[in-house]
């Protein structure tokens, strides 16, 4: 049954210290409301779960919230680097991080085992490249029926789940459209998941092409207009691309980084 | 046709790269499309010769028809003109795995000889000079789409002896790699640069000069290569852009600068 929190109230509620966290969206419906309540809330030792990890990731490393990362892709998209995982995967900075690195197919199809509650998923992959020698959850197995060697990934499991959606209704069903990435996998391996929302609604209208998940599989529901920015909410806002690339000069140098988390991540009002 | 041409130097190496790598897609074809140089190479593609063309991102957009230029993989736009708006499970597990798709689209951070790409850390993986995205989509790209186009600059940064991480495959250690690895699809065709194209010999794999660009020669692709690069007895040279492939070109990267500003 869906709990209707506040922002702060849910994270507060579900994330500890330590924990495995996924905030997902891919490239759309980034959960940065969410992620900037986990960073005021102060957590540390986060393992973060992300196939795109961005500015998003960029900002919660650069805070000290993560010992340990795993991704498929870091960068910031459209524009290039992500400093502050570099920085910290290159000098260590604010802490060491260790890192799980795996390819999209990889971590997309790791989410699909956590859903069905399958230890690991099957797929065709890695061969012949360098991420087996350094990431130790890429293993070959022979099908039983064929003989044929194939790849596993281990089920991701994480702890929390975290996503950003349009809409919810009353009941605390969720509905989300555009892109929708891999919300729906992630909201169902997660054993607990938190779901940020532009607007909640008396009834979800049916939409081609939208994805809803009922509400009982959602343990909470925070009410977060514009919760997804600066990235974007199709068909509520846009992406704010001058962002992205003003994002490279901020995070370039850990002064500035610093100053700016403070003034408007640190220092703002929640969301919800 | 010559009266389609500009003058000389009226176009950069860059712009070059670019138009050559469009030439090299057809109507009908579907793309699978990284973000940065493949994506403008595309989409000028899809706006001058090749309307038809299928463009898939990885975010889960088949057949999307942008207007300008994306900023991201996941732009909106991408999946308003999309014949199938479809989730990251389903494109790789689904349309990528299989073989469906025509063409992977690659750039690169280094690249080798049999066109193995690397995209993850330049020095060592546990400390790193430089720590660059990691794979992303590529490495299921490389082995099964059923050809794979690399657009990168040439220069003895970028095209080195030895990788200092394989992310993607290209042709393994040459000849038969792909085969013995399982990989149904052909692997790097073709290798677009500012210099010119580079095609792996049918016999060895290693990549051979077989096309300049104009202007260039080949002690300056020699220069820029890291390793003793082999030059096609048949070299040709690139046809100049035209001045439509510029016009669009130009049109199509200031409608990127103009949505950073929106």
């Amino acid at each position: 049954m869906t709990a209707f929190l506040t922002l702060s109230a849910a994270i507060a509620e579900y994330v500890h210290d330590g924990d495995s966290v996924a905030l997902e969206g891919f490239t759309h419906l980034i959960p940065f409301a969410a992620g900037h309540e986990v960073i005021r809330q102060g957590y540390r030792d986060l393992e973060l779960i992300r196939m795109t990890p961005d500015l998003l990731y960029d900002q919660m490393i650069g805070m000290g919230c993560v010992r340990r990362l795993v991704f498929s892709y870091a960068g910031n998209p459209g524009v290039g680097s992500l400093h502050r995982f570099r920085d910290a995967v290159e000098h260590d900075w604010p802490n060491r991080i260790e890192l799980e690195e795996h390819s999209h197919a990889g971590m997309v199809n790791r989410y699909v085992a956590g859903a069905s509650n399958l230890p690991f998923a099957v797929m065709r992959g890695y061969t012949g490249t360098d991420l087996p020698k350094h990431t130790s959850t890429i293993a070959s197995i022979t099908c039983p029926f064929t003989g044929e060697v194939l790849t596993a990934v281990p089920a991701l499991r994480p702890q929390v789940g975290i996503i950003h959606a349009q809409r919810a209704d009353q009941a605390g069903n969720i509905q989300l459209w555009g892109i929708t990435g891999v919300q729906k996998e992630v909201a169902l391996a997660a054993h607990h998941t938190i779901v940020t929302v532009e607007e909640i609604v008396p009834r979800l209208e049916p939409l081609p092409g939208a994805v809803v998940i009922p509400g009982w599989v959602i343990a909470a529901v925070a009410e977060a207009p514009g919760g997804a920015r600066p990235s974007y909410a199709h068909g509520y806002y846009d992406r704010d691309n001058g962002f992205y690339r003003e994002w490279d000069l901020i995070s370039r140098e850990r002064a500035r980084f610093a100053t700016w988390m403070e003034e408007n991540v640190l220092h703002a009002s929640t969301a919800g | 046709m010559a009266t389609d041409k500009i003058g000389e130097k009226n176009y950069t190496a860059g712009e070059m790269m670019t138009v050559a790598a469009a030439r090299e897609l057809r109507s009908g074809m579907a793309c699978f499309v990284g973000v940065g140089p493949p994506s403008l190479a595309a989409n000028l593609a899809r706006a001058t010769h090749a309307p038809d063309i299928i463009l898939i991102y990885e975010s889960g957009t088949i057949g999307a028809k942008p207007s300008r230029l994306p900023l991201s993989i996941g732009d909106g736009e991408l999946a308003e003109t999309a014949d199938a708006v479809v989730t990251v499970a389903e494109m790789f597990n689904y349309w990528l795995q299989p073989g469906r798709i025509d063409v992977g689209f690659l750039g690169a951070a280094q690249i080798d000889r049999f066109g193995n790409i690397n995209t993850t850390v330049i020095g060592s993986y546990d400390h790193p000079k430089v720590r660059l995205p990691g794979a992303g989509g590529a490495p299921e790209i490389a082995a099964s789409t059923k050809e794979v186009i690399v657009i990168v600059t040439q220069s003895p940064r970028t095209f080195v002896p030895q990788l200092d991480f394989v992310t993607s495959v290209g042709h393994g250690s040459g000849d038969l790699s792909r085969r013995q690895l399982g990989f149904t699809g052909a692997g790097p065709t073709i290798v677009i640069t500012d210099l010119g194209i580079l095609r792996p010999d049918p016999a060895s794999a290693e990549l051979a000069l077989t096309q300049l660009h104009p202007d260039v020669s080949v002690e300056q692709a020699r220069a820029a290569t890291g390793w003793a690069l082999v030059v096609d007895h048949n070299l040709t040279t690139t046809e100049p852009p035209t001045e439509r492939e510029l016009a669009v070109l130009r049109r199509l990267k200031a409608s990127t600068e103009a949505s950073y500003d929106g």
